[in-house]
């Protein structure tokens, strides 16, 4: 193991969170904020409350979900792309690191950052609603492997992209919507049953009801089956990374 | 120095995924502790050649041997003896000088070590600008930057393809030096240029690559000696107008409006006919006031074999 390479990529990765802290961690701050004010504080005053829990606080896990598989994709892609697009990446390719090296350091600190923002965001929306967390280890365990699998799928997708719209596209055309319409503003036992089937193929369901289950303990699947999901996700995504250094797919000519 | 290979490269060749084969069977033996120029027109393969080398590209066919490790399986230990400074200017605008020369040795694997880096600055005169942001250096100082990136790490080969493209007189001086005193320090040096005098100034051997094949390995010297044309000079007391019938065998040609002569022959060959050139003159009743050696350079040289090439 070339543990001073690792390292040596992990501190670069984070350095460049710290040079761009505004676009990393303070702007998912700020929209989270205003989600707040607009669904948890203006519309959610109109909202009774569900099973003794406010909607401003129902809303938190969902926000910060949302947050997390944006974050991690667009963090853990733009890592691994930029390089390919400076050309830099020269570098890494001709150093002595595994593969496996290169995935752990770079989707580490993609995850790292992820998990560093959904803990702010989960302070800041401790400033706007009373917070309780029932299985605080689950949490914990929700928000890391989410971070992680997500920031893998980053890297997949920062290793296809060919062109800065490639890497926008499917955060902005696949995961934002399934988060919307994955329970992240409501429950999906209030859609009407053929709604509510249609919603279980929504992969982000199972994302976010086992989150907010550690919260509030309430879920819309069984908690166990939310973290299959998740494990599923993780070693869909190793395979493909396995697959993708296996042939060198996009990185060396 | 010995002659025992660090590199070996045994038909290796490269077809790139649009079909165009870059590299065709390509062999070659890289001396310990030698400077290597390779040369070769634009698109003859040599980036080519050297990413394959270091891990950039995947080889084809064949296979490189990297003091006895296997680029691929063995690609450890091979790309940790390895120091690349690439053809293109690419380097994180972002950075410092310094962060991204210490990144550099940490990616291959060497622990830090502040004192190194600093010399390796100091060495390529980029010390005053070590907290710079590379976005802030000029092109000059970029290339410079990835030379120390590659010097980080303690290498025990260095490939500089194309190092003194766009670079000044004096820094051009400069690199020629620091070549020089890595090679004292043992390191193996391939190098590609542009610039035959460069080559002819720095190398011990060189090889030429055209469209992806090696047409030719050999000494410096002994590639001049071997190739090398001489031409004498005379500059005569009265032009002639023609060559006179009687020194037609020996091919000259009248130059400056028929006030020289010029006869060409072979550096190797055993007797140059200099002597016999110069009685029939007499003969003819030819004077002339002056006289010149020249020796063709490794330019023309090259100019020659690639153009016979095409
Ligand atoms: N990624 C690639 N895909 C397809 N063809 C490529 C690729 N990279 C290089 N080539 C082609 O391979 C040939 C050799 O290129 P290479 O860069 O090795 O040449 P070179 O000898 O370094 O030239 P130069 O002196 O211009 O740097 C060229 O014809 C080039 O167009
Ligand atoms: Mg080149």
């Amino acid at each position: 193991m070339n543990i001073h390479a690792v390292r040596a990529i992990y501190r670069f990765e984070m350095a460049r969170t710290w040079r761009t802290l505004m676009q990393s961690i303070i702007s998912p701050v700020i929209s989270t904020s205003l989600y707040f004010v607009v669904f948890g504080a203006a519309i959610g005053s109109r909202i009774p409350e569900s099973q003794g829990i406010s909607y401003g606080a129902f809303i938190v896990p969902g926000l910060i979900m949302l947050s997390l598989l944006t974050q991690s994709i667009s963090n853990a892609s733009f890592g691994i792309y930029f390089p390919k697009f400076t050309g830099t990446i020269y570098e890494l390719l001709s150093a002595p690191v595994s593969y496996l090296e290169i995935v752990v350091s770079y989707v580490g600190a993609a995850a790292t950052k992820s998990i560093i923002l959904g803990l702010i965001i989960l302070a800041t929306a401790g400033l706007f609603v009373p917070l309780q967390v029932a299985h605080p280890w689950w949490m914990i365990l929700f928000l890391v492997l989410t971070s992680v699998t997500f920031s893998l799928f980053g890297f997949i997708i920062g290793i296809w992209a060919d062109g800065f719209e490639k890497l926008q596209v499917i955060p902005l055309l696949v995961i934002t919507p399934l988060t919307f319409l994955g329970g992240s503003f409501y429950s999906i036992d209030i859609l009407p049953p053929f709604w509510r089937t249609l919603a279980l193929f929504n992969p982000v369901v199972y994302l976010i009801s086992g989150f907010r289950w550690s919260f509030y303990g309430m879920a819309d699947v069984s908690v166990g089956v939310s973290l299959a999901m998740t494990l599923g996700f993780l070693a869909l995504f190793m395979a493909i990374v396995a697959w993708i250094f296996k042939t060198g797919y996009r990185l060396k000519a | 120095m010995s002659m025992q290979p660090i590199i070996t490269i045994s038909n290796l060749s490269k077809t790139y995924a649009s079909g165009f084969q870059a590299l065709k069977r390509v062999s070659l033996d890289i001396r310990r502790g030698e400077i290597f120029a390779l040369l070769g027109p634009n698109g003859a393969g040599k980036t080519t050649l050297i990413s394959t080398v270091c891990g950039i590209v995947k080889p084809t066919e064949g296979s490189v041997l990297v003091a006895g490790h296997d680029i691929v399986a063995d690609y450890r230990a091979a790309r940790s003896m390895i120091g690349l400074v690439p053809q293109e200017l690419t380097t994180d605008a972002f950075e410092s000088v310094w962060a991204t020369v210490s990144f550099s040795r940490g990616l291959f694997g060497k622990s830090k070590n502040a004192a190194h880096i600093e010399e390796v600055l100091k060495a390529l005169s980029l010390w005053d600008k070590k907290d710079n942001k590379l976005m802030t250096l000029s092109g000059g100082m970029k290339r410079r930057v990835l030379i120390a990136k590659a010097l980080s790490h303690e290498p025990t080969i260095l490939f500089l393809d194309e190092p003194t493209a766009g670079v000044d007189v004096e820094l051009r001086r400069d690199m020629w030096q620091l070549v020089r005193s890595l090679q004292e320090r043992g390191v193996t040096i391939i190098l590609t240029t542009h610039y035959i005098d460069e080559a002819e100034e720095m190398a011990d051997r060189i090889g030429v690559i055209s469209k992806g094949e090696i047409i030719l390995v050999d000494d410096k010297a002994e590639l001049m000696r071997k190739l090398g044309k001489k031409q004498l000079a005379l500059q005569l007391e009265t032009p002639l107008e023609r060559i006179p019938p009687e020194l037609v065998a020996y091919n000259l040609d009248l130059a400056s409006d028929g006030s020289e002569l010029i006869y060409t022959y072979d550096a190797q060959g055993e007797r140059s006919g200099i002597l016999a050139l110069l009685q029939d003159l007499n003969g003819a009743g030819i004077r002339f006031k002056d006289l010149q050696t020249t020796q063709s350079s490794l330019e023309d040289i090259f100019v020659s074999l690639v153009s016979k090439k095409k």
